[in-house]
């Protein structure tokens, strides 16, 4: 237990100054959506499609006011409700397409690192080809088939945002897999005769996903972006079914024209804080895991002669 | 590629241009699988309701709809050879020609963008890079992570309302009507055409209604090269060799400027290259905020109309100039940086 704890601390305990400040920063902003996402039934005012509330029809584009702290839309909904509806269909999309991509490219990343061979030239390949796609268009496209197969639900999008990230997630792996096979301890574990399976599954699999925890936060900032761009563009999830940050923005552009900027300033902004907190999380463990990146704490040691002539405190690495 | 002996220049261009082929071949499949794989047919997905039903057997005999899967295949291959990407179904022209009429406005957009974004990003990275950690770092690391959080029609939504109000800019289309009736096509680049025709007003209005929508996608950008070059910086900042020129006692502005900032820069020049299918990406939006007409937003115009013809004909345009830069690139950083090529 205590481990765990050791484990999850490490990037607090081994960053420091800036990298410490953005961590934080990051991960109470981040923690801020997911408890909005998570409750959000009794911390919205009103249902993500409620245009009424006691018999009394809400107002069409109402400014802000003690009722509607963020004002209404022009289909009489709370922006406030859809903002905080909206962080949960956001983490929904986001876990889902990263447990997608986990599930897909980590396996695939393994057997095509460990194998080689022709199975490995066909998936670097075609993975290849799919990451030289712009990412975007490639979301697009998918998410044109998907929801014309599945309709505009979550699934449907997580899905197309899992395929433009399946590529990442295939790439790091298949390396690590490359190098962490030809260690000492794989050709161990193959002398006292373990099979490849249990090879991959023990020992190079726990090697393997140490690089997932950076790429999946980096990855989950994108992915909000991408669901919202989706959204935006009408090919994402429908309104009524859930809120949805894009979607709701697309509608607000109408508006925009006739002064009208509250519908579209608070879900923007959610989106930027909670891409931003995702960013400084991601950052952070990057500078803390990434040895070319990382300046660790440095140990209050006082020398008094030496401290004017070195005004900077540059450590080796 | 890092067989020794293979590091001769024309060699390695020669490789690079004959992977290609592969690349763009695999990426045609794909493209093709992905928009076939769907059920429905795709000409009624398109004309549904519009023709009647032997006129939608008669497009789908014209279209080949009706041949195995494998000669579509192949014909779609063997067209996009002879650099034909078929016809859009909905309103029946050919992709080539809308592309000519809608790419100019496009590549201008992404041109401009990308003119910000490099002269907004390298120094805004370059300051943040050099002064790790103070005021300046997190100011412009903040900046560029919020650039790069924010979404394009967000950016574009706030400069509307706050921005082009009051300042009387256009927030929509590439210029006004009367400009577009006055200028001559000739590269069918309004852009390079309204100043090849120098006309001063018609300059000015192009530009104006340039402006907002470069400025956002620039942003988006800009974000990317900040991150990029402040980390290169920080790397070259460490090296030994700048370490070793400090050590000589050149002075630190002349060691940050000479020895560290010009090496900072080589690696951003291959992922600037790789921006390009961001770029892209963000022009769709940029251009369905601001009403551009672009290829863009003539894209989402299709996906809506549910018209296959169009989206498979696009997309593979756009795939074929991404893979293409990405080459281009690849052979500018090995002329660059002869490390590249071993």
């Amino acid at each position: 237990m205590r481990g765990i704890f050791r484990t999850l601390a490490r990037p607090f305990t081994e960053t420091a100054g800036l990298a410490r400040w953005m961590l934080v920063a990051g991960v109470i902003l981040t923690g801020f959506f997911v408890v909005c996402a998570v409750f959000a039934p009794w911390v919205a005012p009103y249902g993500f499609a409620q245009s009424s509330a006691h018999g009394v029809q809400f107002p069409k584009l109402g400014h802000p006011s003690s009722d509607h702290w963020f004002g209404t839309d022009r289909l009489f909904f709370d922006v406030l409700s859809r903002v905080i509806w909206g962080a949960r269909t956001a983490l929904e999309v986001v876990i889902l397409s990263i447990f997608v991509c986990v599930v897909l490219g980590v396996p695939l990343g393994i057997v095509s690192g460990f194998y080689g061979g022709w199975l490995d030239r066909i998936l670097v390949l075609v993975m290849d080809a799919l990451y030289a796609f712009p990412s975007f268009l490639l979301a697009i496209v998918f998410s044109f088939l998907l929801t014309n197969l599945l309709g505009g639900t979550v699934l449907a999008v997580s899905l197309s945002l899992s395929v433009i990230y399946i590529p990442q997630y295939f790439r790091v792996v298949r390396n690590t897999t490359l190098s962490a096979k030809e260690a000492t301890y794989v050709e161990a574990a193959r002398a006292i005769g373990a099979s490849d399976f249990a090879i991959m599954r023990r020992y190079l699999f726990g090697n393997v996903i140490q690089s997932v925890p950076v790429l999946g936060t980096l990855n989950a900032a994108d992915a909000i972006l991408t669901l919202a761009g989706l959204g935006f563009l009408g090919l994402g999830i429908q309104s009524t079914d859930a809120a949805e940050w894009g979607h709701d923005l697309n509608r607000a552009l109408a508006d925009a024209g006739g002064g009208v900027w509250w519908t579209g300033l608070y879900p923007g902004l959610a989106i930027v804080l909670l891409v931003t907190g995702l960013t400084l999380v991601g950052e952070g463990l990057n500078e803390t895991l990434n040895p070319t990146l990382r300046r660790r704490r440095l140990l209050p040691v006082i020398m008094p002669p030496r401290e004017s002539a070195t005004p900077q405190h540059e450590e080796p690495s | 590629m890092a067989r020794a002996g293979s590091g001769s220049l024309p060699r390695y261009i020669l490789q690079r241009i004959l992977l290609v082929i592969p690349m763009i071949w695999v990426i045609l499949t794909l493209v093709f699988v992905v928009l076939r794989v769907a059920p429905g047919d795709p000409v009624s997905a398109a004309l549904g309701g519009k023709l009647n039903p032997q006129a939608l057997e008669q497009r789908r005999q014209a279209l080949g709809f009706n041949r195995p899967l494998i000669a579509q295949y192949w014909d779609y291959l063997s067209s996009v050879m002879h650099l034909d990407f078929g016809t859009t179904f909905s309103d029946n022209q050919p992709v080539l020609r809308v592309i000519r009429d809608n790419g100019g406005a496009t590549l201008s957009l992404t041109l401009s963008a990308f003119v910000i974004a490099l002269v907004v990003g390298i120094p805004l990275g370059l300051v943040a890079g050099r002064y790790r950690d103070s005021v300046s770092d997190v100011v412009i690391r903040l900046f560029g992570i919020i650039s790069y959080a924010a979404p394009i029609f967000f950016v574009g939504f706030l400069l509307q309302v706050y921005v082009a109000e009051p300042l009387g800019l256009p927030t929509s289309g590439d210029a006004s009507p009367i400009t577009i009736f006055e200028v001559k096509p000739r590269t069918h680049i309004l852009l390079f055409d309204v100043f090849l025709s120098g006309n001063g007003t018609a300059i000015e209005d192009v530009l104006k209604h340039l402006l907002l929508p470069a400025v956002t996608l620039g942003l988006l950008i800009c974000g990317v090269f900040i991150r990029l070059v402040r980390v290169n910086m920080l790397m070259t900042m460490q090296a030994d060799y700048v370490e070793a020129a400090e050590a000589r006692g050149i002075q630190r502005g002349k060691v940050t400027w000479r020895h560290a900032f010009r090496n900072a820069l080589v690696p951003v020049i291959t992922v600037v290259g790789l921006q390009f299918a961001l770029l892209l990406g963000g022009a769709v939006l940029t251009e369905t905020t601001f009403n551009w007409p672009g290829l863009g937003q003539k894209l989402v115009f299709y996906i809506n109309n549910r018209d296959y013809g169009a989206v498979q004909g696009i997309v593979t345009v756009f795939a074929i100039a991404v893979v293409l830069i990405s080459v281009l690139v690849d052979i500018i950083n090995a002329l660059i940086d002869p490390r590249v090529r071993f």
